[in-house]
Order: C-alpha cells, then sequence, then structure tokens
C-alpha cells in the first residue's frame, strides 16, 4: 500500500506507523494554522501609526492568566495526551506482541563494516550447530509469516533499518537487541543501515526477499553450509527457543 | 570596581579583559566559523545532489587526490566538523559568548562582569579549541569522521579511526567546554551580584534570563560531556575501555549505551542551552518593535524555568531504537512531549505582545517575527520525534535533521541576525543598511525554509542521515531529484549570506553613525552612548522600572520610558 510520502507498506502493522503520522500533522496542523493566523492578523492589524498607541498592558491579570493557562492545558490534553495513548496502541500492534517461537521464523544478524551477516537455525532448528545457514547481505523470508530477528554486532554500532516496513533497531556490540515483523506482499527491498559506522555507511545495503514458503525452502536448501558456527555469536535464545 | 585603561595594543584588544572586547572576539571568531561550517553544509549538499562528481570551483583545491570529487573518506569529516563546529564555534560564541558579554553587563548597570580576568581566559580557551579543531584537517587522516554525536565505539577505538585528527577534534571540544563553562559561571554571578540598585530580578530584561538559564543548563551538564570525551580519549589512547564490548574488545566488558546516555545527558539540554538566549531576546524585541510591554513576564520566565528542569529529564527520546528498555522510552515520551505546555506559554506570550501593538517591521523585528514562525514549525514537528513508535521509522533520518535544523539551525541563525541587526549601532556605533537587510531576511527565509522543509520531506521517505549517496538505494530513487532541489535552495541561502557579511563590512565603516538610541529601547544599554565608553556608566544608574515600559499612557512625549526615567517611580504607585 503506497501512502503520500512514504515507500511502499510490505508489513501488516506499517499502516500503524503511517496512521500516527498522519494524526500527529492533522493535530500540529491546526495548531500551526492558529500560531500563523494569528500572527498574520496581527502584522496586518497592528502596524504602527502615527494616531495609535499600543494598549498598554503587562498581561500579568488574572484573565489574562487563565487564558493563557487554558489553552495551555488544552494544547496538553488534545494534542499530548491525544497522541501519547495513539502512539501506545500503535506501539502494542508494531512492538508489543512478538509472535510465538514456534510459528515464527528465527534470523540471527550479525553486522560488520560494511555487511550484514545473517544466520538461520538451518534444518535443526538450533543455532550454532553445524547445519546453520549464513548468507552475507540476503534476507530472505517466507511471506505471511512472523519473522524474529536477534541483532548484536561485530564492530560497531549499526542499524537494521527496513524502511518498507517502517521499522529499525540498531546493533549494538555487547547487547543482543531485537525485533519482529510480518511481511505481506512478496518482492525485494532494501535492507539499509541507519546509524553512521564509518566511511562505508552508504553503501552498508542488504536485500530483503518476500517469497513463497516453497521458493523459500528451495533457497534454504540450496545454500552452502560451508561457513564454521563462528564463536562470536549463534547466541542463545533463551525463553524465545 | 575602577580599572586603569591599559595602554599597549596587545593588552587592549588582544589580551583584553574587558567584557565589551571580548564580546567583539566571540562575534567575529563565531561568524568566522558560521561561514566556515556554511560552506562544508554546501559541500554536503552537493555529494547529495551529485554524488561523487568533481565539486566546482573549490573542489580542485580542496580534494586535489580526489580529482576534486568528494571521498567516502571525506564525506563523514565534512558531515562531522559542519555539526561540531555550527554547534560549538559559531553559534555557542556568538550567542552566549557576544551576546552574553556584551549584553550582561550593559543592561545591569555595570562596568565589567563578575570575573574580568576569568573572562579573557574563557576566550583565549575557545581560541585554543579552534586552533586544534581546524590542525585536525592538516594530520594524516584528515579531521574527525564520528559524527558530531561522537558515538562510540566507533570514536573510542583506534581500530576504526586511527588518525590523531580525531584525538584532536576531541580535544578541541574539550578546550571549548571549558571556555562555556567558564563564560557560564561568569554570566551567573554577574547578573546575580552586581545588578544596579533598584533592577530587581523582575525587571531584568528577558535576554539577561535566556542567557542565565542557559548558563544554569551549561554549568550543569557540560561538565557530564566533558568527561565522557575524556572516557573516549582514555579508551582511544590509554587502553581503557568504558565504552567497547563485543567481538571488537572480546574481555573489555564495558558499556557501550553508556555513552549515549551521558552525550544525550548533555545534547539534550543544548538545544535548550542555545534556544533561550534567542527566546529572551525574541521577547524583548517583540517589547521594543510593537512598543508594548512584553505580555506575561512572569510566566515567560517560569515557563523557561520549567524547561530548565524539564530538559534534564527527556534524553531518552534519542535512543528509542538504541535497545533501551520501550517502557523506559514510554516515560521519556510523556516527557519530552510534556515540553510542549511551557512552550505553549511561550508562544501566548509572544502572540499577546502583538496584540493590539503598534508594530514597526525593523530589520531586527522581521528576523524575531522570522524566529517565531521557524520556531513553531521546529516545536511542532518535535512531535512526531517524540512518538516513539513513529520515531523508531524516522530515526536518522533526514526528518529527524530537517527538524532539529528548524530549532537549532532556523531558529538559532534568525536569533543570530536579530542580535547582530540590533545590536550592531550600540555595539560599533553606525547602523547597518536596513534596505539590505530586508533583502537579506526576505532571501534567507524562503531559502532556509526551502531546504530545510524538504529534508523533512525526503526522511519521510526514509532517507537516511549521514549516507554520502541515496542512488545506492532502491527505495530512495524517487527522491533523489529533491536533493538537486535542496542543493540549489542550500546554494541559494549561501549566496543570500553574502548580502549579510557585504551589510556588515559596510557599514562597520560607512555607516551612518548611530544615535544612542536608535530603537527607542527602554532597557538601560540604550541609556549610553553608541558605542558606550570604556567603563559603560559614569555613576552607578538607579532603575526605576522594567525594561518593557512602552505605549505608556499620559506620557506627553514619546509612547515610552527608559528604566532610570524618574517618572516610572508614579508609575510603580499607581
Ligand atoms: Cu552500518
Ligand atoms: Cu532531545
Amino acid at each position: 500500500m503506497q501512502q503520500w510520502g512514504f515507500p511502499v507498506d510490505i508489513s501488516t502493522t506499517g499502516y500503524r506507523v503511517d496512521r500516527l503520522f498522519w494524526l500527529a500533522l492533522w493535530l500540529t496542523g491546526i495548531a500551526f494554522a492558529l500560531v500563523v493566523g494569528a500572527l498574520t492578523y496581527f502584522l496586518i492589524c497592528y502596524r504602527a501609526r502615527s494616531d495609535r498607541r499600543a494598549y498598554y498592558t503587562h498581561g500579568d491579570s488574572h484573565g489574562a492568566i487563565s487564558l493563557t493557562g487554558g489553552l495551555a492545558l488544552l494544547v496538553f490534553l488534545l494534542i499530548d495526551v491525544n497522541l501519547a495513548y495513539h502512539d501506545h496502541a500503535a506501539w502494542q500492534a508494531v512492538w508489543g506482541a512478538p509472535p510465538s517461537a514456534k510459528e515464527a521464523l528465527r534470523v540471527e544478524i550479525m553486522p560488520e563494516q560494511f555487511a550484514w551477516n545473517i544466520r538461520y537455525a538451518g534444518p535443526d532448528g538450533v543455532f550454532r550447530t553445524a547445519d546453520d545457514v549464513t548468507t552475507i547481505n540476503q534476507l530472505h523470508v517466507p511471506i505471511n509469516r512472523p519473522v524474529i530477528v536477534q541483532l548484536s554486532s561485530k564492530d560497531v554500532i549499526h542499524s537494521f533499518f527496513l524502511p518498507n516496513l517502517r521499522i529499525k533497531m540498531d546493533a549494538v556490540p555487547g547487547m543482543v537487541t531485537s525485533l519482529y515483523f510480518q511481511a505481506k506482499t512478496s518482492g525485494t527491498y532494501d535492507i539499509a543501515c541507519a546509524e553512521h559506522c564509518g566511511f562505508g555507511h552508504y553503501r552498508m545495503r542488504g536485500f530483503l526477499v518476500v517469497e513463497s514458503r516453497e521458493a523459500f525452502t528451495t533457497w534454504m536448501v540450496g545454500q552452502s553450509k560451508a561457513r564454521p558456527p563462528d564463536s562470536s555469536w549463534g547466541w542463545n535464545w533463551g525463553g524465545a527457543a | 570596581m575602577e580599572q586603569s585603561q591599559p595602554r599597549s595594543f596587545w593588552r587592549r584588544d588582544v589580551f583584553s579583559t574587558h567584557h565589551k572586547v571580548i564580546a567583539i572576539q566571540y562575534l567575529l571568531t563565531g561568524v568566522m566559523f558560521l561561514a566556515v561550517g556554511g560552506v562544508m553544509a554546501l559541500l554536503i549538499r552537493w555529494q547529495l545532489a551529485a554524488p561523487w562528481q568533481p565539486v566546482p570551483i573549490i573542489g580542485k583545491l580542496l580534494f586535489r587526490e580526489a580529482g576534486g570529487a568528494i571521498t567516502p573518506e571525506a564525506y563523514p569529516m565534512l558531515f562531522t566538523m559542519h555539526g561540531s563546529i555550527m554547534v560549538f564555534f559559531a553559534v555557542t560564541p556568538i550567542l552566549l559568548g557576544a551576546l552574553g558579554n556584551y549584553t550582561i553587563p550593559l543592561e545591569v548597570g555595570a562596568r565589567d562582569m563578575a570575573f574580568p580576568r576569568l573572562n579573557m581566559v574563557s576566550y583565549w580557551f575557545l581560541f585554543l579549541g579552534s586552533a586544534s579543531m581546524l590542525a585536525s584537517f592538516f594530520v594524516p587522516g584528515g579531521a574527525a569522521g564520528f559524527g558530531w554525536t561522537i558515538y562510540a565505539p566507533l570514536s573510542a577505538s583506534t581500530e576504526m579511526l586511527p588518525g590523531w585528527g580525531q584525538d584532536l577534534f576531541i580535544l578541541g571540544l574539550a578546550l571549548d567546554a571549558v571556555s562555556i563553562l567558564m563564560g557560564g559561571i561568569n554570566y551567573i554571578t554577574t547578573i546575580m551580584q552586581l545588578r544596579a540598585p533598584g533592577l530587581t530580578l523582575r525587571r531584568l530584561p528577558l535576554t539577561l534570563w535566556g542567557l542565565f538559564y542557559s548558563a544554569v543548563l551549561n554549568t550543569l551538564w557540560l561538565p557530564i560531556v566533558a568527561s565522557a570525551l575524556f572516557m573516549v580519549l582514555c579508551d582511544r589512547r590509554l587502553g581503557t575501555a568504558f565504552f567497547l564490548a563485543g567481538p571488537l574488545a572480546p574481555h573489555a566488558g564495558g558499556q557501550v549505551l553508556l555513552y549515549q546516555h551521558l552525550f544525550w545527558g548533555f545534547g539534550h539540554p543544548e538545544v535548550y542551552i542555545l534556544i533561550f538566549p534567542v527566546w529572551g531576546l525574541v521577547g524583548d524585541l517583540l517589547s521594543v518593535f510593537s512598543r508594548k510591554p512584553a505580555f506575561g513576564y512572569k510566566a515567560t520566565v517560569l515557563s523557561m524555568l520549567t524547561i530548565t528542569i524539564l530538559s534534564g529529564i527527556v534524553w531518552g527520546h534519542h535512543m528509542f531504537t538504541s535497545g533501551m528498555n520501550p517502557l523506559v522510552g514510554k516515560a521519556f515520551m510523556f516527557l519530552t512531549i510534556t515540553v510542549s505546555v511551557p512552550t505553549a506559554i511561550f508562544f501566548l506570550n509572544w502572540l499577546g505582545t502583538l496584540w493590539r501593538s503598534a508594530i514597526r517591521l525593523t530589520v531586527p523585528m522581521l528576523f524575531t517575527l522570522g524566529v517565531v514562525f521557524v520556531f513553531a514549525i521546529g516545536g511542532l514537528t518535535g512531535l512526531f520525534n517524540a512518538l516513539q513508535t513513529f520515531d523508531v521509522y524516522i530515526h536518522d533520518t533526514y526528518f529527524v535533521v530537517g527538524h532539529f535544523h528548524y530549532t537549532l539551525a532556523a531558529s538559532v541563525l534568525f536569533g543570530t541576525f536579530a542580535f547582530i541587526y540590533f545590536w550592531f549601532p550600540k555595539i560599533f556605533g553606525r547602523q547597518m543598511s536596513s534596505r539590505l537587510g530586508k533583502l537579506h531576511f526576505w532571501l534567507s527565509f524562503v531559502f532556509l525554509n526551502a531546504v530545510f522543509s524538504v529534508m523533512m520531506f525526503v526522511g519521510l521517505h526514509g532517507h537516511m542521515r549521514r549516507i554520502a549517496d541515496a542512488t545506492a538505494y532502491e527505495f530512495l530513487k524517487p527522491v533523489q531529484h529533491w536533493n538537486v532541489f535542496i542543493g540549489w535552495a542550500a546554494l541559494g541561502l549561501g549566496l543570500s549570506q553574502l548580502l549579510f557579511f557585504f551589510n556588515f563590512l559596510y557599514s562597520l565603516f560607512r555607516g551612518t553613525p548611530a544615535p544612542a538610541n536608535p530603537w527607542e529601547a527602554g532597557s538601560l544599554a540604550w541609556t549610553v552612548p553608541s558605542p558606550p565608553p570604556e567603563h559603560n556608566y559614569d555613576a552607578v544608574p538607579r532603575i526605576w522600572c522594567g525594561p518593557h515600559e512602552y505605549g505608556v499612557p499620559g506620557l506627553n512625549n514619546g509612547d515610552w520610558l527608559s528604566q532610570t526615567d524618574p517618572r516610572a517611580k508614579a508609575l510603580a504607585k499607581s
């Protein structure tokens, strides 16, 4: 689904992010129009003339203070609380309901300057075994199936960004972070690094390939398992495994 | 307090302890770096508009080895140095160093700052810091390339960025931090201790309140970022591992996120450090040029205090995608959007000042109104960034870059120009050309909005910041022509500033001589000649009212009262 101003949304939850933008745009747009409208009106009506003097007030009367305070309270209730409420609801949908490890495909991503090392558990479903599948910059996922990604980093901070799914998460050395998504449109999309990670940051591009279950299985079988399990990753999935 | 006049050129104009001389030193340093940082911005926009193409005219000079084109290694240096130079060596010297040093003693009725020698040392620390920053361009490996946020471990490991340019950069920032800290202590002390009799806290110009809270924030938070920078330096050169972890340093056990907490703990207040003096100035100038008292003075000052407190507990909104616990993120989101309440009070009071006023559209007034307009955009777009779920998408994209350029570049730049156009006659005793000034305003206004609003638009499309070439990505192809557009608009913005430089230099030597009070302003500084004598005041002035007594009813000549006008005594009684 293509929204004006956004790249194509291929996820089941991305529309929540886009809607949040439009809501915020409406609310702040009204506030902006009111401020600029008042500013313009005052600039037209209250220009200095030799026959007129400004209305002498310090704006510290009870009336003025209640009016200012009341309008600020309106801003708080109509904009702040409103947006926070909708953000919370969107967060629950996009980040707050991770799929169970059984139904989801699990992937580990360990970026380094300037590439994405990607690891699947292989047929046995357990990481750090001989049948693990590793690829570079190629993240294949089956369509309409939840995917859980765990991230860490080999060197500096990178940020795993899927613009067409409206999500990103930093890959931080010494930490494991995670995100999940479900793609509903097949095709090849960009993976970008969003955190400045050195002179090759701009070309740290990967590919997200969303394909049918059959195509995914075929691809997986064709992948080499030549790379030996590397001791620095292939980590314990804990409760998620 | 009596100072003997130093005779030699070196003591009088170079190693001076006098606040007005030091202010001019800060001003010239800041304006010079504004030009340097501006040229870097144009180089960045050239690279994004025409990736890897030789830079016209100056390319052969700057990037000789690459045939005039910006290399992948040079690009990070450009955006790192652009950001740091603009924030710490252009805007801070102008808005704190120059505005603070020039106006504080004059506006409180003092002959100098509370600690004149500390003031001199403060400027020379900035000078050493600038020298270190500039020197970093000429060492092997070139200038710093980790971004102005200096994120570890990219910054903290010599395996990543080995050159000494990185260390010179950190040293330069640390020296500048010491300079700002000394300035801050001086501002706070002078405002609190050296006010003339009758100048109660409620009668201070709002500019001084802005400078005061800005100095408070600096003295609270700068030591934290300075320590963090020192820790980065230790990680680089002394074998410590405060911020090193993961396979890069398997046995180090440092904490990568700790650096971000320390940096943004300062980094967010820094926004207000830069904007408070501008907000104060806007409050004063709106009052002067609408010939009406500042509306809701006390509420404005209390709002500034509220933001000072809030600014210290919202830094986590920079870290929603860092792997920080989402629940903590939620708290940071809510605290952040709460800042809109005191900010709304600010805007309402500005509009209240203009309501039923008598507006004079002078050049400083145009820039002041410009601040109100661009800060409305900057502030409101801040709400988008504060929303956790939406921020995860636009974090580290040009949406954020456009937003913070509206608050920091646009508002602060317009504030800087309002300051210079307004205070120029007092500082140099000559008037700037108002025709050129108006042209400068309108061109800047149009180009600046074109640049920064389109940045937000391409950011909405997912355009990452700090990438040297957007054409490397399929999803960014549809917006590449907007990068070309921004390039042209940025060039227009840059060229418009030539009007300012010309006006500044021409007026410095050929401008019409300025009277003591060309703007009919009420605050204390405008009671002395332009430029003021070395000792500012012959006798300690006596203050009778606030600085915003315009449109006062029942006056025979004029519509306003100076702060020293004894007629105000009657006003206070009635
Ligand atoms: Cu990267
Ligand atoms: Cu912030």
